[in-house]
């Protein structure tokens, strides 16, 4: 499966987020924001804060706009699971929890326990409030950032950038044979 | 990626997952997602193992379930160090219960390994035996070599628990070995092998 310049888009991505002023990079590492997360550890002003689930994510996110600081939640599809609680915080105090999701259990997904909650992904951030801003091809990432972080930011939303598996290329497993 | 200090550990995690089932008898297993599923399947697909493909975080607990309502059956959960960070509060949880019948062994390579290889907590020494101790699970220990995997095995095997084992074990990408992929093949042939007939009440 063709697949953009993960270097590329991830460096295009995280100067975006810079730019937005985005400081503070909590996250659970996936190979989808492996190179994102990286550049945040090298960067001055970056932060990176790992985490042992997704839900502290959304809290620290909220902890850092209460103090005037932007940050991003960086996951994989299947953590957004572990986030619908704490999204509360969404709707019940406007905070502006910007997410970026790498996706499993769509395009090209070779893994049948990824389907259930990739396919929710979307009905689940909308059910708590978060707007979705979603990724095919490498000329919509730019757009669609913009469009997350105003609607963050700006427009005092949950908004979810949403990588998909068309954009980012699905796992490899090996091949089976049929019988 | 730099090298990390985990490359080195002596303990390679497919040998201690067939040593774990070496003599598995009437043993029902649990096997976290990603790495150690595969371990435990390259040691030997079994009706009574149930590997996870999803849900991550939750293995412990679902071992504990299995203990709870099997408490003649001694349960083993292999999960990795990720999978049980993301879980922590199953530490408690299991400590209240006291199961002696459930052991927990975390494969603990301080990386996620089906995500690229980046460094866990435990890679920056958040230590899980401590964690486990301090949320009341009195019998709880780790493992770094082969000497302490000896002495290990009885108590995670046999010894009236819950038992906790940290078992440190190198980084390394070592190839798929798949269970079946469905789960309710998985869910029903574990049922079938444990409740033979009445798996289906």
């Amino acid at each position: 499966m063709n697949k953009p310049d993960n270097n590329a888009w991830s460096t295009q991505l995280f100067n975006d987020l810079i730019d937005a002023g985005v400081t503070l990079f909590a996250y659970i590492p996936d190979a989808g924001n492996a190179r994102l997360i990286d550049l945040a550890q090298a960067h001055n002003e970056a932060r990176p804060v790992l985490l042992t689930s997704e839900e502290e994510g959304i809290a620290v996110c909220a902890g850092a706009d209460l103090v005037g600081k932007r940050a991003v939640m960086c996951m994989q599809s299947s953590g957004v699971g572990n986030c619908p609680n704490f999204l509360s915080l969404v709707k019940g105090g406007r905070f502006p929890i910007l997410m970026v999701v790498s996706m499993r259990g769509d395009y090209g997904e070779q893994n049948p326990w990824q389907y259930p909650m990739g396919q929710a992904v979307e009905p689940v951030l909308h059910a708590m409030g978060v707007l979705t801003f979603r990724v095919e091809t490498p000329d919509e990432l730019e757009p669609a950032t913009t469009a997350a972080v105003n609607a963050a930011f700006e427009g005092g939303h949950g908004a979810a950038l949403i990588l998909s598996q068309k954009f980012l290329g699905a796992k490899p497993f090996p091949k089976r044979k049929a019988s | 990626m730099a090298a990390t200090r985990s490359e080195k550990f002596p303990l390679r995690r497919r040998e201690v997952a067939k040593v774990l089932v070496a003599k598995r008898d009437l043993l029902l297993v649990v096997a976290g997602l990603g790495a150690p599923a595969w371990d435990m399947t390259a040691a030997g697909d079994h009706d009574l193992n149930f590997p996870l493909w999803g849900a991550m975080g939750g293995a412990a607990m679902i071992g504990l379930g299995l203990a709870l309502a099997q408490p003649r059956r001694r349960v083993l959960v292999v999960t990795g160090d990720g999978e049980m960070l993301m879980g922590l509060g199953a530490f408690a949880t299991i400590a209240v219960q006291r199961p002696r019948n459930l052991a927990v062994v975390v494969f603990d390579n301080e990386h996620y390994g089906e995500t690229g290889m980046q460094l866990t907590h435990t890679a920056h020494d958040v230590d899980l035996e401590g964690i486990a101790r301090a949320a009341g699970i009195r019998i709880a220990g780790t493992v770094r070599d082969r000497v302490g995997l000896r002495k290990a095995l009885p108590v995670i095997l046999k010894k009236p628990g819950p038992v906790f084992y940290d078992i440190k074990v190198r980084a390394e990408n070592l190839e798929f070995v798949l269970p079946p992929k469905d789960g309710t093949v998985l869910k029903d042939r574990f049922r079938k092998a444990l409740l033979g007939k009445n798996a289906a009440r």
